[in-house]
């Protein structure tokens, strides 16, 4: 075998949306030699979707401090965030968006001239009291926005960008040591070894464990998977948030706004089925209850279509002229992907996964913790993690809506200045420890040899996966099928050890990148379904039918399942950094 | 088509993969079904539409914005037919 490719940097981010773009630029501005890799062109990742905004105490529109947005964090976390990481992020967020305004941002105004900011669901002013106005936005698309900033900053402060390289694995010596990670081109399929004295796993979120799901087809676990097999936990993996309405066996999102405006949901039967789980708000109560609502209908037989598999989101009633003026967006999307106009027919929907609150286990400097012996938090030296997969944790059960966006430049940032340190510390690499080289590079080309002649395919593969997960650890969630959801997924790892591709080309062998992918989604669907099955308490995103209370005696701590041992647990930090803890309280809204 | 074409149909898979699921959705469904059919000009065309910023190209691809340029509004328009065809979209519901 030729001698692969070395290349030093003295900090290696995997992945370039907003959370690693963000500690790129700070490193790069701080004279750090900065390789960020990705499997897509930068501002083809998934921040790009985002298009709610970011939330920050400015107080613009109403009266608002980071107290109160911190208060709103843990109350939505059901309890479950840090609390030293979420006063970390409120106090940090103003800061942020003023930065982003520098670095480019068009943020929409006010007429005086100051940042806008809008209303959003579980938001308030004085701990619990009105309604507050938080999120700044850049009209419908801060993503998009924010990405492209951040991207044309890092061209000016000159970070080296490999773009359309994927990641294999983490390269670690004996003693633990995070030293870099063996990288390809898909373009050659040349393998590439990245030393870097500080490595940032920046991948975002594995939305694709789920067949319906509003994620790109890039949210793969990327970056969960690598930390599952350095002997990384993941943490609290159970907390998918679902969003109700989805275009069914698509996936994509028709928002809130469509109830909002007086859309309501019919099961197979023609019933307003909302009227039965939450008599007064109907429609518009909470996403959790209106998605169980439907899971329930869908598994009741109440569901419509040939396979029952969907209820009916019914808008024709309000007229073509307020669906136009109003939910222009959501008509185009029907029109586009279902050819019908919601004005006459209704939308088929059923709930869709949206965002991974678990993650890589980190603190709120976003440097890598695992629990070494009698220490529930080490940090793994020279491995750091931001954005959504990682679980530092400041969205605990359940995240806010605008707090994904703020959750990622923050501790991209605060990544960014702890690795300043550790370099100022840690002036030389330490050496390449080859066996590791040699374990990511078997992993590596075990895709151009099948091991058996009846091996199954990665694409039959990755669709079972997915059925899996939506049918045993989706919103609908007991003993008895997260049980059988248990046996199934370790029935599919194991499957997965004998998969098969028939292309085993070097130029664009985009199968063995899906095949690579798949191993990644295994593992983030292993971790899920099992911590999914091991908590026995409703919490948050996590709803069991067989235990619909919060348990704060057994339950208020962290899930860690390890590919080695299985789940593990570690307690919340609910001491925050500087002012009063907050107690936990039943979450009503 | 005259000449082979100087991409393979893995390589405009990987560039449709974006940072959104309709475009995924829209562009990978549309190299799937039309690979074999497009001219080595319908591939350029197809390969700088994959350049556009991708909340461009969801409004274009959306119908929220129009292009002037003809060649790229009728590319547009092929790209929603055949989702619309291959999913027989008026009859899913």
């Amino acid at each position: 075998m030729a001698a692969i490719q070395r290349r030093q940097f003295d900090t290696l981010i995997i992945g370039a949306g907003g959370g690693g773009l963000r500690a790129a630029l700070r490193l790069s501005e701080a004279e750090a030699s900065v390789a960020v890799v990705s499997k897509v062109f930068p501002t083809r990742s998934h921040t790009v979707a985002a298009q709610g905004g970011m939330n920050a105490a400015l107080a613009n529109v109403s009266p608002d401090n980071w107290h109160w947005h911190m208060f709103d964090t843990i109350k939505g976390s059901d309890y479950l965030g840090d609390q030293d990481a979420i006063e970390y992020m409120c106090r940090a967020a103003p800061k942020a968006v003023y930065e982003l305004e520098h670095f480019g941002v068009p943020f929409s105004r006010l007429d005086n001239g100051s940042i806008y900011q809008r209303a959003f669901g579980g938001q308030s002013q004085n701990f619990g009291g009105d309604q507050a106005v938080r999120t700044c936005a850049a009209a419908d698309r801060t993503g998009h926005a924010i990405l492209h900033s951040l991207y044309q900053q890092n061209i000016r402060a000159k970070t080296h960008f490999f773009d359309e390289y994927f990641s294999v694995d983490l390269l670690k010596d004996e003693e633990g040591h995070v030293l870099g990670a063996l990288v390809f081109n898909i373009m050659d399929g040349q393998p590439l070894i990245i030393e870097a004295k500080t490595t940032l796993l920046a991948t975002g979120g594995a939305g694709q464990i789920y067949r319906n799901t509003t994620n790109a087809m890039i949210n793969t676990g990327d970056g969960l998977g690598m930390a599952l097999r350095a002997g990384v936990p993941l943490q609290d993996m159970e907390f998918f948030q679902f969003h109700p309405t989805g275009i069914a066996g698509r996936g994509m999102l028709i928002t809130e706004a469509a109830r909002g405006e007086g859309g309501y949901l019919v099961n197979g039967e023609g019933e307003r089925l909302m009227e039965r789980y939450a008599p007064k708000a109907k429609d518009l109560a909470s996403r959790d209850v209106v998605s169980r609502a439907i899971a329930t209908e869908i598994r009741e037989g109440r569901g419509c279509g040939v396979n029952k598999d969907h209820v009916l989101l019914k808008l024709d009633h309000l007229g073509e002229a307020v669906i136009q003026q109003r939910l222009p967006g959501i008509r185009q999307t029907c029109m586009t992907f279902l050819g019908i106009d919601p004005a006459e027919a209704a939308i088929p929907v059923s709930p869709t996964a949206h965002y991974t609150m678990g993650g890589i286990p980190t603190n709120r400097h976003a440097q890598v913790v695992v629990p070494v012996k009698d220490t529930p938090e080490e940090a793994v030296y020279g491995l750091y993690a931001a954005g959504e997969c990682a679980c530092v944790s400041v969205h605990g059960a359940n995240r806010l809506g605008g707090n994904s966006l703020l959750d990622i430049l923050v501790f991209g940032r605060a990544a960014a200045n702890h690795i300043i340190g550790h370099l100022a510390e840690n002036r030389y690499h330490r050496p390449m420890d080859e066996s590791s080289v040699e374990k990511a590079m078997q992993r590596f080309q075990r895709w151009n040899k099948n091991p058996g002649q009846d091996g199954e395919s990665v694409n039959v593969l990755r669709h079972e996966l997915k059925t899996v997960m939506e049918k045993h650890c989706g919103v609908f969630r007991n003993e008895a099928v997260l049980r059988e959801g248990v046996e199934q997924i370790e029935q599919l790892a194991e499957r997965v050890k004998d998969a098969k591709i028939e292309d085993h080309s070097d130029t664009f062998n985009t199968a063995r990148v899906e095949a690579l992918e798949l191993e990644n989604l295994i593992a983030c669907g292993l971790a899920t379904m099992h911590s999914a099955f091991a908590r026995t308490e409703s919490r948050g995103a996590h709803s069991r039918m067989d235990y619909p209370e919060r348990d704060d005696k057994n339950w208020m701590r962290h899930s860690l399942y390890s590919l080695d041992t299985g789940l593990d647990y570690k307690p919340v930090r609910t001491k925050p950094v500087s002012v009063d803890s907050f107690p936990p309280k039943p979450r009503i809204y | 088509m005259s000449r082979p074409n100087p991409v393979s149909a893995s390589q405009l898979h990987w560039r449709c993969r974006r940072g959104m699921l309709e475009l995924d959705l829209l562009l990978n469904t549309f190299v799937e079904v039309q690979f074999s059919h497009l001219s080595r000009e319908d591939t350029a065309l197809f390969l700088s539409l994959l350049e556009y910023p991708d909340q461009v190209l969801l409004d274009l691809l959306l119908g929220k914005m129009e292009s002037s340029d003809a060649m790229v509004s009728d590319l547009t328009a092929r790209i929603r037919r055949t989702w619309f065809d291959k999913f027989n979209c008026a009859k899913t519901t």
